[in-house]
């Protein structure tokens, strides 16, 4: 059996009074799974996955990612462990203005220090098979959201990292964007890529989740 | 709580770095004015207020015999004094220069009130006191007579008229082998001008018994010896006063006006909330006073404090007492900051206060546009980690900011380098003008305080000097120097004419224009003297020496402050050398060398002395202000890039989450924000250092020129390589030192609370 890419055992968040955000949550993903998670806002979904990016710690609990225990890491390694392992899509696509799309993409390559032409050819590549390569050198200001949404997906692939995280991925985006999007994801998981993603559209779940996981107050119920 | 007051207090609370950055600011501020009025204080030449409160002598009459002549022009008199010169030992054996040594019972009196400034008056035949214009002597030092009687320093006084050089009991006479004169002080009516001493002086001249006056000595000489040095610090010290104060203006200026503009969101949302642009503008005053007072009061103190041992040095120097910074300057200084701190906040709160409200909440908007992508581009494709590219283009999508901090630090360097720069001229120029690398010099046994007809009479012994010392080994080069007062038609002062028997080009004598002497009848002279004789280099001049006159063939200008002309000996042949001065070779002990020429020379005439060197309180005093003051200002530097760089980062915090997601470790966090401001660092030292120097190369002559000097090229020409290279420096280092912490800070946000905000 191969060992699954997120293990969370018994995770508790608190932030800093009222109710946990995360309450004793356990949660596997195995490798080319695709996983949806629903629920209410203030639900703890974010929370959720900033656990997984190493991007927050658990005040109780075990975050193991592909095979690292990330929970323990500290700024600099957790950084290394974001950029060699986990790609991050945000509903408001988070790019860098000041930074063209092809640097946008390149920048977490980059970052690790990947060889530059290596970098360069494979993020064309991804531009290309994305449908938004003959906006290389545009400025993402110029860009509709469903085309920036594609840049922001190539950019968490650039490394190729074994996970993809995407927290609510449409929900910015305008009903002909989204499916934009979720045709994307749904390609990217059929070509093996292990998928998390939080969302409120059950369009998205359905089409591109193997399984769903409820999110409310807190706990994580699984679905099917 | 009004509403006004908690925006006020949150905003003061919340913009924590820009609150601190502020009242540090101001503080540096008020320390420099402050200091600033200090060296003021200190140069403003305290000679008169000393002279008026120690009721200094207008004229000290050397007598044979103690008697007193009254005078009915006298409006007090002292003495008559027992004057001893005194060649004292100190500890092993360490030969002293002679003292002049006058016995009277206290410092008090009518006239000459001199002031102790340590230690206590002698009260026994053992004990004595020394002036410390000279030399600084320890209490409790020993001082051995030839004739073996110890002294005890008991304290250090000063007489602001120069009458004694140390004073004992007139019980301590018959100890150090009895009076070899007497001396009475007077004070007069009228002795403004040289004219009134010396009508004053032929009337003390005339009450007494023929020849029994030795010599008489005006306080209107004495003046011009201890203003002359202070003359020339004066306008430099003025410089710096006023550098250090328009610095801090400029940073104060920048810092709020950078803090106010960067607010101008916050200011729109308050509007959108229903502020009126009056509150606002009340709001950010308040808000940018608050701490700036703090910060003043903190300053004042501080200044006041580093400003003590200044005036300690200078009361030293001057020996007046309770020098102190008037309580109005720090007013002043601390008022003039605060007004600076509101009216910038005021302005720029002003300017945001009547942005339409829109356009305030718009600004630092995601949908803004961004400038600079060129550089963006540029940058990508040097051979440099991408943090360290994405850094270097970063001070290109902000122009105005970037345009600040460059000021910032361009004014820091060219201050730095104006200081240093200007600091190396005073001492260079402080060399120039004591013109001594002599490392013993040959005086007669018992100099007497004037140069009287007297002295002749030794000339005999002075014609075996010059063998001795050219045939004592450890000999590098030496000359003679005979010195005369000149008249010319015309002058109201009498000038003085040194007459070089030998080389003398080695003892700091630095020429300004033509050259050095090199034939009888051909003379170099210092600006005082050309502008009195209204002489230019090229002229012939005539002077009266001794009543003969001398013509004169000016072949160059020579930097000198004191009103002489400089000849070869050969020029007025019956005038020998007083003095030799000798250099020494390299390794040659001068006490020892001083001992052996001495030996040979014999007891009773000549005697050589190793050269003392020369305490001057008032270059330390100024080389340590400097160093202060450069420190200051580096750090205002410092602090007003920390203040861009900060609000930099505040307004790309969300940017900073993202490169964090994305994998950006601490490390290159921090690359990325040194390299932003690293280029900034190094074009405004690169723009800075050139504005330093030519600001040296502005203000350095022109302070001179106003002290009526010209200076010679090597007086001014004071950075070397190595200099430059570490004032180049100098940019890279502020912009270091201010980007540090705000790299820390962005090393160590929390990219899932970054990535909320907004
Ligand atoms: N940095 C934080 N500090 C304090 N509380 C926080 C922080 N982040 C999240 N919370 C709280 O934790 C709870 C869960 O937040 P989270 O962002 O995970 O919800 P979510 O399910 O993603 O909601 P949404 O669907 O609205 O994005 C909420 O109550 C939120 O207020
Ligand atoms: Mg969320």
């Amino acid at each position: 059996m191969t060992d699954p890419v997120i293990d969370l055992r018994g995770v508790t968040r608190r932030y800093d009074d009222g109710p946990p955000a995360l309450h004793d949550v356990s949660l596997t993903v195995k490798p080319g799974e695709s996983v949806a998670v629903l629920g209410p806002s203030g639900s703890g979904k974010s929370t959720l996955l900033n656990l997984i990016a190493a991007l927050d710690r658990p005040d109780e609990g075990t975050v193991t990612v592909a095979g690292t225990r990330v929970d323990t890491l500290g700024e600099a390694a957790s950084a290394r462990f974001r950029r060699a392992h986990i790609g991050l899509v945000f509903q408001f696509f988070n790019l860098l203005d000041d930074l063209t799309v092809l640097d946008n993409v390149l920048l977490p390559a980059q970052l690790s220090g990947a060889a530059r032409k290596e970098a360069r050819d494979h993020a064309a590549r991804l531009l290309n098979s994305l449908g938004i390569a003959r906006h290389a050198d545009a400025y993402p200001g110029r860009l509709s959201g469903g085309e920036r949404q594609r840049v922001a997906v190539a950019r968490a692939l650039v490394n190729r990292p074994a996970l993809l995280l995407a927290d609510e991925p449409t929900g910015a985006l305008d009903t002909a964007s989204g499916d934009d999007v979720r045709h994307l994801l749904n390609q990217l998981h059929d070509d093996g890529q292990t998928i998390v993603l939080v969302t409120h559209d059950l369009r998205l779940a359905q089409d591109c989740a193997t399984r769903t996981i409820g999110m409310r107050d807190g706990h994580a119920e699984e679905e099917r | 709580m009004s509403a006004l007051g908690t925006v006020i207090r949150s905003g003061v609370r919340r913009r924590r770095v820009q609150t601190i950055v502020i009242g540090l600011v101001a503080a540096a501020a008020v320390t420099a004015a402050v200091l600033g009025a200090g060296l003021l204080v200190a140069s403003r030449a305290p000679f008169d207020q000393a002279f008026a409160a120690q009721r200094g002598a207008h004229l000290t009459v050397q007598l044979t015999t103690a008697q007193q002549a009254t005078v009915p022009t006298a409006t007090a008199t002292a003495g008559p004094y027992a004057v001893m010169n005194v060649p004292f030992h100190g500890p092993e054996g360490m030969r002293m220069p002679d003292l002049t040594v006058v016995a009277r019972p206290g410092p008090g009196g009518d006239v000459d009130r001199v002031e102790l400034t340590d230690g206590r008056w002698a009260t026994a035949p053992d004990e004595i006191v020394i002036g410390g214009d000279m030399f600084r002597v320890p209490t409790g030092f020993e001082l051995t007579t030839d004739d073996g009687h110890v002294f005890t320093v008991v304290g250090t006084a000063r007489s602001v008229s120069g009458t004694a050089s140390a004073w004992v009991l007139p019980s301590a006479v018959d100890r150090l082998g009895g009076a070899t004169g007497y001396q009475m002080l007077y004070r007069f009516a009228a002795a403004g001008t040289p004219a009134e001493v010396e009508a004053d002086r032929a009337a003390v001249e005339a009450a007494l018994p023929p020849g029994s006056v030795l010599g008489a000595r005006s306080w209107l000489d004495v003046r011009e010896r201890a203003v002359r040095e202070a003359a020339v610090f004066v306008p430099f010290l003025v410089a710096f006063a006023l550098l250090g104060i328009v610095m801090a203006v400029l940073v104060v200026g920048t810092v709020i006006a950078g803090t106010v503009g960067a607010a101008t969101r916050r200011i729109g949302i308050l509007k959108a909330l229903g502020c009126t642009p009056a509150g606002i503008v009340r709001a950010f005053v308040i808000q940018a006073l608050l701490p700036a007072t703090v910060g003043a009061v903190a300053g004042a103190v501080a200044g006041n404090l580093i400003a003590l041992p200044v005036l300690a040095e200078t009361e030293q120097l001057y020996g007046s007492a309770n020098m102190t910074i008037a309580w109005w300057v720090t007013l002043v200084a601390a008022g003039g900051v605060l007004t600076v701190v509101a009216a910038t906040a005021w302005a720029a709160a002003l300017r945001a206060g009547r942005l339409r409200t829109v356009d305030a909440i718009a600004v630092g908007r995601a949908s803004s546009p961004v400038r600079g992508r060129w550089a963006g581009r540029l940058a990508a494709r040097l051979p440099v980690p991408r943090p360290v590219a994405l850094g270097l283009a970063r001070p290109f999508a902000r122009p105005v900011r970037t345009t600040a901090i460059l000021l910032a630090v361009a004014t820091g360097a060219a201050a730095v380098t104006f200081a240093t720069g200007l600091a190396a001229s005073l001492v260079r120029i402080q060399g120039a003008v004591e013109q001594n690398n002599a490392d013993v010099t040959v005086e007669a046994a018992a100099p007497s305080q004037q140069a009287g007809p007297g002295e002749q009479s030794q000339a005999q012994d002075w014609r075996v000097v010059p063998a001795a010392i050219g045939a004592q080994p450890g000999t590098r080069a030496f000359y003679g120097v005979a010195q005369a007062p000149v008249t010319a038609p015309g002058l109201s002062d009498p000038m003085t004419v040194t007459a070089f028997t030998g080389d003398a080009t080695w003892d700091g004598y630095l020429m300004v224009s033509g050259r050095w002497f090199t034939a009888p009848g051909e003379a170099v002279a210092g600006a005082p003297f050309l502008k009195a004789m209204g002489a230019r280099v090229g002229d012939t001049v005539t002077v009266r020496a001794d009543g003969e006159p001398v013509r004169l063939h000016i072949v160059g200008e020579v930097f000198e402050t004191g009103s002489g002309v400089f000849i070869s000996a050969a020029t007025i042949p019956d005038m020998p050398p007083g003095e030799w001065r000798i250099a020494l070779t390299d390794g040659t002990d001068a006490s020892a060398y001083s001992e052996a020429l001495n030996k040979k020379l014999g007891g009773g005439g000549p005697q050589a002395h190793p050269t003392g060197v020369e305490i001057d309180p008032l270059l330390a005093v100024v080389q340590g202000l400097t160093a202060t003051l450069t420190l200051l200002l580096l750090a205002v530097a410092a602090l007003g890039l920390l203040n861009m760089l900060v609000l930099d980062l505040r307004d790309r915090v969300h940017d900073l989450g993202v490169h964090k997601a994305l994998g950006m470790t601490p490390r290159q966090t921090i690359a990325m924000v040194v390299a932003s401001v690293i280029g900034v660092g190094l074009l405004g030292g690169a723009l800075g250092v050139p504005a330093g120097i030519a600001l040296q190369r502005l203000v350095v002559p022109a302070m001179a020129a106003s002290g009526g000097l010209h200076l010679p090229d090597s007086l001014l020409d004071v950075y070397g390589p190595v200099l430059l290279a570490a004032l180049a420096l100098g940019g890279p280092a502020i912009a270091l030192l201010g980007a540090l912490m705000p790299a820390g800070w962005a090393a160590r946000i929390r990219t899932a609370a970054a990535l909320r905000t907004e």
